[in-house]
Protein backbone atom coordinates (compact mmCIF):
# COMPACT_ATOMS: atom_id res chain seq x y z
CA UNK A 1 0.00 0.00 0.00
CA UNK A 2 2.85 2.84 1.06
CA UNK A 3 4.81 1.44 -1.70
CA UNK A 4 2.29 2.37 -4.12
CA UNK A 5 1.78 5.66 -2.66
CA UNK A 6 5.43 6.83 -2.73
CA UNK A 7 5.53 6.02 -6.83
CA UNK A 8 1.85 6.88 -8.76
CA UNK A 9 1.50 4.53 -11.36
CA UNK A 10 -0.20 5.59 -14.41
CA UNK A 11 -3.48 4.52 -12.95
CA UNK A 12 -3.41 6.67 -9.62
CA UNK A 13 -2.88 9.76 -12.60
CA UNK A 14 -5.75 9.17 -14.41
CA UNK A 15 -8.15 9.00 -11.34
CA UNK A 16 -6.71 12.78 -10.77
CA UNK A 17 -7.67 13.84 -14.11
CA UNK A 18 -11.25 15.22 -13.54
CA UNK A 19 -10.03 16.90 -10.11
CA UNK A 20 -7.03 18.74 -12.06
CA UNK A 21 -9.94 19.55 -15.16
CA UNK A 22 -11.81 21.31 -12.17
CA UNK A 23 -8.82 22.90 -10.70
CA UNK A 24 -7.80 24.47 -14.19
CA UNK A 25 -11.54 25.26 -14.46
CA UNK A 26 -11.22 27.80 -11.24
CA UNK A 27 -7.81 28.99 -12.65
CA UNK A 28 -9.13 29.80 -16.10
CA UNK A 29 -12.63 30.33 -16.44
CA UNK A 30 -13.05 27.81 -19.25
CA UNK A 31 -11.14 24.56 -20.74
CA UNK A 32 -9.84 26.08 -23.38
CA UNK A 33 -7.96 23.86 -25.48
CA UNK A 34 -5.01 25.96 -24.43
CA UNK A 35 -5.65 24.79 -20.97
CA UNK A 36 -6.51 21.43 -22.48
CA UNK A 37 -2.91 21.54 -24.31
CA UNK A 38 -1.17 22.17 -20.80
CA UNK A 39 -2.85 19.14 -19.17
CA UNK A 40 -2.05 17.04 -21.86
CA UNK A 41 1.47 17.71 -21.55
CA UNK A 42 1.37 17.86 -17.80
CA UNK A 43 -0.23 14.14 -17.76
CA UNK A 44 1.02 12.57 -20.28
CA UNK A 45 -2.36 11.97 -21.51
CA UNK A 46 -3.37 12.33 -25.43
CA UNK A 47 -5.10 15.20 -25.84
CA UNK A 48 -8.02 13.62 -27.58
CA UNK A 49 -8.70 11.90 -24.37
CA UNK A 50 -8.91 14.89 -22.08
CA UNK A 51 -11.17 16.78 -24.32
CA UNK A 52 -13.41 13.40 -24.32
CA UNK A 53 -13.67 13.59 -20.79
CA UNK A 54 -14.33 17.27 -20.08
CA UNK A 55 -16.70 17.53 -22.87
CA UNK A 56 -18.85 14.40 -21.55
CA UNK A 57 -19.46 16.63 -18.28
CA UNK A 58 -21.83 19.32 -18.50
CA UNK A 59 -20.38 21.13 -15.36
CA UNK A 60 -16.74 21.45 -17.51
CA UNK A 61 -17.56 23.93 -20.29
CA UNK A 62 -15.04 23.79 -23.02
CA UNK A 63 -16.17 26.53 -24.51
CA UNK A 64 -15.83 30.06 -23.72
CA UNK A 65 -17.99 30.67 -20.50
CA UNK A 66 -18.68 33.70 -18.59
CA UNK A 67 -17.32 34.59 -15.11
CA UNK A 68 -20.69 33.47 -13.71
CA UNK A 69 -22.57 30.57 -14.42
CA UNK A 70 -25.94 30.59 -14.23
CA UNK A 71 -27.49 27.05 -13.93
CA UNK A 72 -31.65 27.23 -13.99
CA UNK A 73 -33.39 23.65 -13.12
CA UNK A 74 -35.58 22.96 -15.39
CA UNK A 75 -36.68 19.88 -14.62
CA UNK A 76 -40.27 18.59 -13.19
CA UNK A 77 -40.47 20.07 -9.58
CA UNK A 78 -38.81 23.53 -10.91
CA UNK A 79 -40.80 23.57 -14.33
CA UNK A 80 -44.58 22.94 -12.64
CA UNK A 81 -43.50 26.61 -10.20
CA UNK A 82 -42.62 28.24 -12.94
CA UNK A 83 -39.04 27.59 -13.91
CA UNK A 84 -39.77 29.21 -17.28
CA UNK A 85 -40.82 32.44 -15.89
CA UNK A 86 -37.65 32.89 -13.97
CA UNK A 87 -35.46 31.24 -17.03
CA UNK A 88 -37.48 34.51 -19.44
CA UNK A 89 -36.96 36.92 -16.59
CA UNK A 90 -32.74 36.25 -16.53
CA UNK A 91 -33.09 36.17 -20.26
CA UNK A 92 -34.40 39.98 -20.69
CA UNK A 93 -32.25 40.92 -17.63
CA UNK A 94 -28.92 39.76 -19.21
CA UNK A 95 -30.27 39.79 -23.34
CA UNK A 96 -29.15 36.15 -23.81
CA UNK A 97 -30.63 33.12 -24.79
CA UNK A 98 -29.75 30.14 -22.79
CA UNK A 99 -26.36 28.52 -23.66
CA UNK A 100 -24.75 31.94 -24.51
CA UNK A 101 -22.98 34.39 -22.13
CA UNK A 102 -23.00 38.52 -22.24
CA UNK A 103 -21.28 40.00 -24.31
CA UNK A 104 -19.05 42.01 -21.01
CA UNK A 105 -17.87 38.49 -20.19
CA UNK A 106 -19.90 38.73 -16.67
CA UNK A 107 -22.78 35.82 -17.43
CA UNK A 108 -23.52 32.54 -18.70
CA UNK A 109 -26.66 31.23 -18.71
CA UNK A 110 -27.78 27.73 -18.99
CA UNK A 111 -31.17 25.32 -18.48
CA UNK A 112 -29.66 22.12 -16.33
CA UNK A 113 -31.11 19.03 -15.15
CA UNK A 114 -32.46 18.62 -11.47
CA UNK A 115 -30.02 19.92 -9.07
CA UNK A 116 -31.66 18.62 -6.06
CA UNK A 117 -33.37 21.55 -4.55
CA UNK A 118 -36.80 20.47 -5.77
CA UNK A 119 -38.47 21.68 -2.11
CA UNK A 120 -36.84 24.92 -3.18
CA UNK A 121 -38.45 25.06 -6.60
CA UNK A 122 -38.22 27.35 -8.95
CA UNK A 123 -33.80 26.73 -8.17
CA UNK A 124 -30.82 28.01 -9.51
CA UNK A 125 -27.04 27.65 -9.01
CA UNK A 126 -25.06 30.72 -9.28
CA UNK A 127 -21.85 29.28 -9.50
CA UNK A 128 -21.94 27.18 -6.74
CA UNK A 129 -24.08 29.18 -5.05
CA UNK A 130 -27.61 27.91 -4.42
CA UNK A 131 -30.54 29.78 -4.98
CA UNK A 132 -34.27 28.52 -4.14
CA UNK A 133 -38.04 30.00 -4.51
CA UNK A 134 -36.80 32.17 -6.83
CA UNK A 135 -39.95 34.64 -8.56
CA UNK A 136 -39.51 35.85 -11.88
CA UNK A 137 -39.51 39.39 -9.97
CA UNK A 138 -36.90 38.66 -8.08
CA UNK A 139 -34.02 37.85 -10.51
CA UNK A 140 -33.17 41.67 -11.08
CA UNK A 141 -32.09 41.74 -7.64
CA UNK A 142 -29.90 38.61 -7.59
CA UNK A 143 -28.17 39.75 -10.43
CA UNK A 144 -26.98 42.72 -9.79
CA UNK A 145 -25.28 41.44 -6.45
CA UNK A 146 -22.71 40.43 -8.78
CA UNK B 1 -49.26 6.93 10.40
CA UNK B 2 -46.03 9.33 11.54
CA UNK B 3 -43.08 9.59 10.60
CA UNK B 4 -40.26 7.34 11.84
CA UNK B 5 -37.19 9.12 12.40
CA UNK B 6 -34.68 6.77 12.48
CA UNK B 7 -31.72 7.17 9.43
CA UNK B 8 -32.66 11.26 10.05
CA UNK B 9 -32.44 10.09 13.79
CA UNK B 10 -29.18 12.62 14.30
CA UNK B 11 -30.95 15.60 11.39
CA UNK B 12 -31.31 19.01 13.04
CA UNK B 13 -30.29 17.38 16.62
CA UNK B 14 -26.65 17.50 16.25
CA UNK B 15 -23.85 19.75 15.10
CA UNK B 16 -23.30 18.03 11.72
CA UNK B 17 -19.43 19.93 11.89
CA UNK B 18 -19.07 19.15 15.56
CA UNK B 19 -17.47 15.42 16.12
CA UNK B 20 -18.30 15.90 20.32
CA UNK B 21 -22.15 16.55 19.52
CA UNK B 22 -22.17 13.04 17.67
CA UNK B 23 -20.44 11.34 20.15
CA UNK B 24 -22.82 12.50 22.65
CA UNK B 25 -25.78 11.13 20.25
CA UNK B 26 -23.60 7.72 20.59
CA UNK B 27 -21.83 7.93 17.10
CA UNK B 28 -19.00 5.38 16.62
CA UNK B 29 -20.77 2.68 19.18
CA UNK B 30 -21.61 1.01 16.34
CA UNK B 31 -17.74 1.45 14.70
CA UNK B 32 -16.18 -0.10 18.18
CA UNK B 33 -18.72 -2.88 18.24
CA UNK B 34 -18.22 -3.74 14.68
CA UNK B 35 -14.12 -3.81 14.99
CA UNK B 36 -14.65 -6.41 17.84
CA UNK B 37 -16.70 -8.66 15.32
CA UNK B 38 -15.46 -10.71 12.54
CA UNK B 39 -15.66 -9.32 8.89
CA UNK B 40 -18.28 -12.60 8.25
CA UNK B 41 -20.31 -11.67 11.69
CA UNK B 42 -20.90 -8.18 9.97
CA UNK B 43 -22.15 -9.47 6.86
CA UNK B 44 -24.26 -12.19 8.39
CA UNK B 45 -25.82 -9.57 10.91
CA UNK B 46 -26.55 -7.04 7.65
CA UNK B 47 -27.95 -9.98 5.56
CA UNK B 48 -30.25 -11.10 8.29
CA UNK B 49 -31.75 -7.81 8.76
CA UNK B 50 -33.32 -7.41 5.48
CA UNK B 51 -31.62 -4.01 4.69
CA UNK B 52 -32.18 -3.69 0.66
CA UNK B 53 -30.29 -0.52 -1.54
CA UNK B 54 -31.87 2.53 -0.88
CA UNK B 55 -30.80 3.86 -4.10
CA UNK B 56 -33.50 2.01 -5.90
CA UNK B 57 -32.71 -1.03 -7.18
CA UNK B 58 -33.04 -2.58 -3.86
CA UNK B 59 -30.56 -5.41 -3.75
CA UNK B 60 -30.10 -6.82 -0.52
CA UNK B 61 -27.08 -4.94 0.92
CA UNK B 62 -25.55 -8.15 3.36
CA UNK B 63 -25.76 -10.43 -0.06
CA UNK B 64 -23.76 -7.58 -2.11
CA UNK B 65 -21.17 -7.19 0.72
CA UNK B 66 -20.51 -11.13 0.68
CA UNK B 67 -19.90 -10.72 -2.44
CA UNK B 68 -17.27 -8.27 -2.29
CA UNK B 69 -15.93 -9.73 1.07
CA UNK B 70 -15.11 -13.19 -0.60
CA UNK B 71 -14.00 -11.97 -3.95
CA UNK B 72 -10.45 -12.41 -4.48
CA UNK B 73 -8.46 -8.84 -5.36
CA UNK B 74 -5.02 -7.16 -4.21
CA UNK B 75 -7.38 -4.19 -2.89
CA UNK B 76 -10.96 -3.70 -2.34
CA UNK B 77 -13.04 -0.86 -2.62
CA UNK B 78 -16.29 0.87 -1.05
CA UNK B 79 -17.68 3.94 -3.16
CA UNK B 80 -20.73 5.87 -1.26
CA UNK B 81 -22.82 6.75 -4.13
CA UNK B 82 -23.77 10.19 -3.47
CA UNK B 83 -24.20 11.42 -7.23
CA UNK B 84 -27.86 11.93 -6.34
CA UNK B 85 -29.09 13.06 -9.48
CA UNK B 86 -32.47 11.72 -9.79
CA UNK B 87 -34.91 14.30 -11.00
CA UNK B 88 -36.93 15.27 -7.37
CA UNK B 89 -35.18 13.60 -5.33
CA UNK B 90 -32.95 15.54 -2.72
CA UNK B 91 -32.55 13.12 0.46
CA UNK B 92 -28.83 12.23 0.33
CA UNK B 93 -28.34 15.93 0.19
CA UNK B 94 -30.26 16.34 3.15
CA UNK B 95 -28.71 13.37 5.18
CA UNK B 96 -25.53 14.96 4.36
CA UNK B 97 -25.61 18.32 5.50
CA UNK B 98 -27.12 17.29 8.75
CA UNK B 99 -25.28 13.73 9.40
CA UNK B 100 -22.38 13.69 7.31
CA UNK B 101 -20.44 11.29 10.19
CA UNK B 102 -23.45 8.78 10.95
CA UNK B 103 -22.44 8.01 7.15
CA UNK B 104 -18.54 8.81 7.29
CA UNK B 105 -19.55 5.45 10.51
CA UNK B 106 -21.64 3.80 8.45
CA UNK B 107 -19.02 3.46 5.69
CA UNK B 108 -16.51 2.57 7.76
CA UNK B 109 -18.24 -0.56 9.20
CA UNK B 110 -18.83 -1.26 5.36
CA UNK B 111 -15.14 -1.23 5.32
CA UNK B 112 -14.39 -3.78 8.12
CA UNK B 113 -16.57 -6.19 6.31
CA UNK B 114 -15.48 -6.14 3.15
CA UNK B 115 -11.81 -5.57 3.69
CA UNK B 116 -11.80 -2.30 1.94
CA UNK B 117 -8.77 0.04 2.82
CA UNK B 118 -9.69 3.01 0.45
CA UNK B 119 -13.30 4.59 0.36
CA UNK B 120 -14.71 7.10 -2.06
CA UNK B 121 -17.41 8.99 -1.22
CA UNK B 122 -18.88 9.90 -4.80
CA UNK B 123 -20.29 13.59 -4.64
CA UNK B 124 -22.45 14.94 -7.28
CA UNK B 125 -21.16 18.48 -8.59
CA UNK B 126 -24.02 20.41 -7.94
CA UNK B 127 -23.88 19.77 -4.35
CA UNK B 128 -19.67 21.32 -4.35
CA UNK B 129 -20.73 23.30 -0.73
CA UNK B 130 -21.67 19.89 1.03
CA UNK B 131 -17.37 18.99 -0.21
CA UNK B 132 -15.92 21.04 2.36
CA UNK B 133 -18.23 19.73 5.16
CA UNK B 134 -17.57 16.31 3.99
CA UNK B 135 -13.81 17.29 4.30
CA UNK B 136 -14.22 18.79 7.69
CA UNK B 137 -16.66 15.73 9.15
CA UNK B 138 -13.09 12.94 7.85
CA UNK B 139 -10.45 15.62 9.22
CA UNK B 140 -12.58 15.17 13.01
CA UNK B 141 -13.25 11.38 12.45
CA UNK B 142 -9.76 10.79 11.18
CA UNK B 143 -8.29 12.91 14.01
CA UNK B 144 -9.62 10.37 16.89
CA UNK B 145 -8.34 8.02 14.53
CA UNK B 146 -11.59 6.13 13.11
CA UNK B 147 -10.00 6.15 9.76
CA UNK B 148 -7.49 3.37 10.56
CA UNK B 149 -8.79 0.92 8.74
CA UNK B 150 -10.11 2.99 5.80
CA UNK B 151 -9.33 5.86 4.28
CA UNK B 152 -11.98 8.04 2.81
CA UNK B 153 -12.00 10.58 0.60
CA UNK B 154 -14.58 12.45 -1.27
CA UNK B 155 -14.42 12.76 -5.07
CA UNK B 156 -16.28 15.02 -6.97
CA UNK B 157 -18.53 14.90 -9.99
CA UNK B 158 -18.97 17.30 -12.75
CA UNK B 159 -22.73 17.09 -13.53
CA UNK B 160 -23.48 14.03 -14.84
CA UNK B 161 -26.86 12.52 -14.17
CA UNK B 162 -26.01 8.81 -15.49
CA UNK B 163 -22.79 8.50 -13.09
CA UNK B 164 -25.09 7.68 -10.50
CA UNK B 165 -25.36 4.68 -12.24
CA UNK B 166 -22.51 2.66 -10.82
CA UNK B 167 -20.50 1.36 -13.31
CA UNK B 168 -20.21 4.64 -15.02
CA UNK B 169 -19.56 6.09 -11.82
CA UNK B 170 -17.07 3.98 -11.63
CA UNK B 171 -15.88 5.15 -15.15
CA UNK B 172 -15.98 8.70 -13.41
CA UNK B 173 -13.52 8.36 -10.64
CA UNK B 174 -10.96 6.35 -13.00
CA UNK B 175 -10.85 10.00 -14.96
CA UNK B 176 -12.49 7.99 -18.02
CA UNK B 177 -15.72 9.77 -19.61
CA UNK B 178 -18.60 8.41 -17.02
CA UNK B 179 -20.17 5.61 -19.44
CA UNK B 180 -22.07 2.77 -18.63
CA UNK B 181 -20.16 -0.57 -18.72
CA UNK B 182 -21.42 -4.40 -20.21
CA UNK B 183 -22.30 -6.41 -17.00
CA UNK B 184 -21.35 -8.92 -16.06
CA UNK B 185 -18.67 -8.58 -14.33
CA UNK B 186 -20.71 -6.98 -11.48
CA UNK B 187 -18.52 -4.47 -9.47
CA UNK B 188 -18.28 -6.77 -6.16
CA UNK B 189 -16.22 -9.15 -8.64
CA UNK B 190 -14.13 -6.57 -10.89
CA UNK B 191 -15.05 -3.21 -9.95
CA UNK B 192 -13.13 0.08 -9.81
CA UNK B 193 -9.83 -0.48 -11.53
CA UNK B 194 -11.00 -4.16 -11.83
CA UNK B 195 -10.78 -4.97 -8.29
CA UNK B 196 -13.61 -5.88 -6.22
CA UNK B 197 -15.78 -2.78 -4.82
CA UNK B 198 -18.86 -2.22 -3.18
CA UNK B 199 -21.05 0.38 -4.03
CA UNK B 200 -23.97 1.60 -1.67
CA UNK B 201 -26.54 4.56 -1.76
CA UNK B 202 -26.15 7.29 1.52
CA UNK B 203 -28.76 6.22 2.79
CA UNK B 204 -28.46 2.40 3.21
CA UNK B 205 -24.94 3.29 4.49
CA UNK B 206 -26.75 5.58 7.07
CA UNK B 207 -28.87 2.47 8.28
CA UNK B 208 -25.73 0.07 9.19
CA UNK B 209 -24.94 1.73 12.32
CA UNK B 210 -28.32 1.29 13.97
CA UNK B 211 -28.79 -2.40 12.53
CA UNK B 212 -25.05 -3.29 14.36
CA UNK B 213 -26.28 -1.32 17.70
CA UNK B 214 -29.51 -2.52 17.58
CA UNK B 215 -29.06 -6.08 15.94
CA UNK B 216 -30.92 -7.37 12.61
CA UNK B 217 -33.72 -8.37 14.29
CA UNK B 218 -34.78 -4.62 15.75
CA UNK B 219 -34.52 -3.78 11.93
CA UNK B 220 -36.35 -6.61 10.05
CA UNK B 221 -39.30 -6.30 12.71
CA UNK B 222 -40.25 -2.84 10.37
CA UNK B 223 -41.43 -2.97 7.29
CA UNK B 224 -43.24 -5.25 4.67
CA UNK B 225 -42.88 -7.89 2.72
CA UNK B 226 -39.06 -8.28 1.28
CA UNK B 227 -38.95 -4.39 2.12
CA UNK B 228 -37.28 -3.77 5.54
CA UNK B 229 -36.70 -1.28 7.57
CA UNK B 230 -37.62 2.47 7.25
CA UNK B 231 -37.51 5.17 3.74
CA UNK B 232 -36.72 8.52 3.22
CA UNK B 233 -38.42 10.29 0.88
CA UNK B 234 -38.03 13.47 -1.17
CA UNK B 235 -41.24 15.28 -1.51
CA UNK B 236 -42.05 17.89 -4.06
CA UNK B 237 -44.54 19.02 -6.66
CA UNK B 238 -48.10 20.09 -6.00
CA UNK B 239 -47.86 19.54 -1.98
CA UNK B 240 -48.04 22.27 0.67
CA UNK B 241 -45.03 21.20 2.35
CA UNK B 242 -42.41 19.58 0.48
CA UNK B 243 -39.46 18.28 1.78
CA UNK B 244 -38.17 15.16 3.38
CA UNK B 245 -39.91 12.39 5.09
CA UNK B 246 -38.99 9.02 6.96
CA UNK B 247 -41.39 6.36 7.00
CA UNK B 248 -41.53 2.54 7.46
CA UNK B 249 -41.24 0.49 4.67
CA UNK B 250 -44.72 -0.66 3.39
CA UNK B 251 -46.51 2.72 4.41
CA UNK B 252 -48.92 4.29 2.34
CA UNK B 253 -48.61 6.75 -0.56
CA UNK B 254 -51.19 8.66 1.19
CA UNK B 255 -49.76 8.83 4.24
CA UNK B 256 -46.83 10.47 3.00
CA UNK B 257 -48.48 13.02 0.20
CA UNK B 258 -51.36 13.93 1.89
CA UNK B 259 -50.96 12.69 5.54
CA UNK B 260 -47.48 14.49 6.03
CA UNK B 261 -46.77 16.62 3.18
CA UNK B 262 -50.11 18.47 2.69
CA UNK B 263 -51.43 17.54 -0.66
CA UNK B 264 -55.21 18.28 -1.31
CA UNK B 265 -55.19 17.25 -4.80
CA UNK B 266 -54.21 14.80 -6.34
CA UNK B 267 -54.43 13.60 -9.68
CA UNK B 268 -50.52 12.05 -10.69
CA UNK B 269 -47.85 11.16 -8.31
CA UNK B 270 -44.64 9.60 -9.87
CA UNK B 271 -42.60 7.75 -7.72
CA UNK B 272 -38.55 7.47 -8.32
CA UNK B 273 -37.72 10.50 -10.45
CA UNK B 274 -37.71 10.90 -14.07
CA UNK B 275 -37.46 7.29 -15.18
CA UNK B 276 -40.21 6.50 -12.13
CA UNK B 277 -43.36 5.16 -12.50
CA UNK B 278 -46.61 7.10 -12.94
CA UNK B 279 -49.54 6.31 -10.93
CA UNK B 280 -52.86 7.76 -10.55
CA UNK B 281 -54.76 9.65 -8.09
CA UNK B 282 -57.39 7.00 -7.25
CA UNK B 283 -54.05 4.69 -6.25
CA UNK B 284 -53.02 6.75 -3.77
CA UNK B 285 -53.66 3.94 -1.07
CA UNK B 286 -50.99 1.93 -2.59
CA UNK B 287 -48.21 1.00 0.24
CA UNK B 288 -44.69 2.31 -0.97
CA UNK B 289 -41.98 -0.46 -0.60
CA UNK B 290 -39.68 -2.26 -3.63
CA UNK B 291 -42.69 -4.67 -3.95
CA UNK B 292 -44.58 -1.92 -5.45
CA UNK B 293 -42.98 1.69 -6.27
CA UNK B 294 -40.33 3.68 -4.41
CA UNK B 295 -37.31 4.34 -6.59
CA UNK B 296 -35.04 6.33 -4.72
CA UNK B 297 -37.84 7.83 -2.67
CA UNK B 298 -38.34 10.88 -4.73
CA UNK B 299 -42.13 11.40 -4.50
CA UNK B 300 -43.41 13.83 -7.16
CA UNK B 301 -47.20 15.01 -6.74
CA UNK B 302 -49.13 16.83 -9.72
CA UNK B 303 -52.37 18.27 -9.33
CA UNK B 304 -55.56 17.79 -11.71
CA UNK B 305 -54.67 21.11 -13.27
CA UNK B 306 -51.25 19.64 -14.81
CA UNK B 307 -51.04 18.01 -18.22
CA UNK B 308 -49.35 14.36 -18.06
CA UNK B 309 -48.21 14.41 -21.73
CA UNK B 310 -46.31 17.66 -20.03
CA UNK B 311 -44.86 15.98 -17.59
CA UNK B 312 -43.93 13.10 -19.61
CA UNK B 313 -42.07 15.26 -22.07
CA UNK B 314 -39.94 17.02 -19.37
CA UNK B 315 -38.56 13.61 -18.08
CA UNK B 316 -38.00 12.11 -21.40
CA UNK B 317 -36.08 16.35 -22.48
CA UNK B 318 -33.98 15.40 -19.32
CA UNK B 319 -33.60 11.66 -20.05
CA UNK B 320 -32.31 12.36 -23.23
CA UNK B 321 -30.35 15.26 -22.32
CA UNK B 322 -28.52 13.14 -19.77
CA UNK B 323 -28.20 9.79 -21.66
CA UNK B 324 -24.18 8.89 -22.37
CA UNK B 325 -24.82 7.72 -26.13
CA UNK B 326 -22.61 4.55 -25.59
CA UNK B 327 -25.43 2.10 -26.47
CA UNK B 328 -28.03 2.55 -29.23
CA UNK B 329 -31.49 1.89 -28.27
CA UNK B 330 -31.28 4.95 -25.12
CA UNK B 331 -29.59 7.02 -26.66
CA UNK B 332 -31.70 6.86 -30.41
CA UNK B 333 -35.25 5.23 -28.28
CA UNK B 334 -34.88 9.26 -26.25
CA UNK B 335 -34.30 10.51 -29.19
CA UNK B 336 -37.63 9.42 -30.84
CA UNK B 337 -39.26 9.90 -27.81
CA UNK B 338 -38.56 12.96 -27.53
CA UNK B 339 -39.70 14.11 -30.73
CA UNK B 340 -43.05 12.31 -30.64
CA UNK B 341 -43.68 13.84 -27.20
CA UNK B 342 -42.49 17.01 -28.67
CA UNK B 343 -45.12 16.49 -31.82
CA UNK B 344 -47.82 15.60 -29.46
CA UNK B 345 -47.22 18.63 -27.27
CA UNK B 346 -47.42 21.23 -30.57
CA UNK B 347 -50.57 19.90 -31.84
CA UNK B 348 -49.05 17.49 -35.04
CA UNK B 349 -49.74 13.46 -33.20
CA UNK B 350 -50.28 10.84 -35.41
CA UNK B 351 -52.55 7.80 -34.63
CA UNK B 352 -49.66 5.56 -34.95
CA UNK B 353 -47.29 7.62 -32.33
CA UNK B 354 -48.83 5.18 -29.41
CA UNK B 355 -47.82 2.16 -30.88
CA UNK B 356 -44.56 3.45 -31.71
CA UNK B 357 -43.59 4.43 -28.32
CA UNK B 358 -45.09 0.90 -26.91
CA UNK B 359 -42.28 -0.78 -29.63
CA UNK B 360 -39.65 1.23 -28.34
CA UNK B 361 -40.17 1.12 -24.87
CA UNK B 362 -40.08 -2.39 -25.52
CA UNK B 363 -37.09 -2.45 -27.20
CA UNK B 364 -35.56 0.10 -25.03
CA UNK B 365 -36.20 -2.12 -21.84
CA UNK B 366 -34.61 -5.28 -23.30
CA UNK B 367 -31.90 -4.00 -25.03
CA UNK B 368 -30.87 -0.66 -23.17
CA UNK B 369 -26.68 -0.86 -21.47
CA UNK B 370 -27.68 0.27 -17.90
CA UNK B 371 -30.62 1.60 -15.79
CA UNK B 372 -31.03 4.63 -17.39
CA UNK B 373 -32.31 3.16 -20.93
CA UNK B 374 -33.89 0.38 -19.27
CA UNK B 375 -36.11 2.84 -17.11
CA UNK B 376 -36.67 5.34 -19.54
CA UNK B 377 -39.96 4.22 -20.75
CA UNK B 378 -41.05 3.68 -17.53
CA UNK B 379 -43.51 6.85 -17.46
CA UNK B 380 -44.59 6.62 -21.13
CA UNK B 381 -45.98 3.37 -20.52
CA UNK B 382 -47.35 4.16 -17.35
CA UNK B 383 -48.61 7.28 -18.90
CA UNK B 384 -50.39 5.41 -21.49
CA UNK B 385 -51.77 2.95 -19.16
CA UNK B 386 -53.15 5.47 -16.51
CA UNK B 387 -54.02 8.64 -18.83
CA UNK B 388 -55.06 6.82 -22.00
CA UNK B 389 -57.44 9.49 -22.71
CA UNK B 390 -54.83 12.05 -22.28
CA UNK B 391 -52.95 10.93 -25.49
CA UNK B 392 -55.70 10.42 -27.38
CA UNK B 393 -57.68 13.85 -27.38
CA UNK B 394 -54.11 15.03 -28.01
CA UNK B 395 -54.24 13.17 -31.20
CA UNK B 396 -57.80 14.33 -32.39
CA UNK B 397 -56.96 17.52 -31.49
CA UNK B 398 -54.01 17.45 -33.43
CA UNK B 399 -56.13 15.92 -36.37
CA UNK B 400 -58.48 18.41 -36.04
CA UNK B 401 -55.20 21.36 -35.76
CA UNK B 402 -54.37 19.78 -39.27
CA UNK B 403 -57.79 19.61 -41.05
CA UNK B 404 -58.41 22.81 -39.99
CA UNK B 405 -54.95 24.90 -40.77
CA UNK B 406 -54.09 22.50 -43.79
CA UNK B 407 -50.87 23.34 -45.11
CA UNK B 408 -50.34 26.82 -43.30
CA UNK B 409 -50.53 24.68 -40.04
CA UNK B 410 -46.83 23.54 -40.87
CA UNK B 411 -45.59 26.34 -42.30
CA UNK B 412 -46.34 28.27 -39.23
CA UNK B 413 -43.00 28.93 -36.30
CA UNK B 414 -45.47 29.23 -33.59
CA UNK B 415 -48.36 26.52 -33.30
CA UNK B 416 -51.02 27.73 -31.35
CA UNK B 417 -52.64 24.66 -29.54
Amino acid sequence: MSAAKEKPSPITNRAELLPMLKQELANNNSLSKTVLTSLADKTGLPLNEIYGVSTFYSYLPVATAGRNIIRVCGCLPCDMKDAQGVIGSIKKELEIEPGQTTADGKFTLEVVGCIGACDQAPAMLINDKLYGNLTPEGIAGILKSY
Amino acid sequence: MAEKRIVLGNCGVIDPQDIESYLKAGGFKAYEKARRMKPKAIVEEVKKSGLTGRGGAGFNCGLKWELAMNAKGRQKFLICNADEGEVGAFKDKYIISHDPLGLIEGMLIAGLAIGARKAYIYLRGEYHPLNSLLVTAIGQAAARGYLKDTDIQVFEGAGAYVCGEESALMNSIEGQRGESRYKPPYPPQRGLWNMPTIINNVETLMNVPHIINRGAAWFSAMGAGRSRGTKVFSVSGDVARPGIYEMEMGSTLKELVVGLAGATDVNAVQIGGATGNIIPGYMIDTPLSHETFLGSGAVMVFNSMRDIIDIVYNDMRFLNEESCGKCTPCREGTEVMLEIFGRLLQGDGRERDINTLEVLARVMADASLCGLGQAAAVPVLDSLRYFYNEYIDRIDQSQFLRSYLGGEFYKSEEVVI
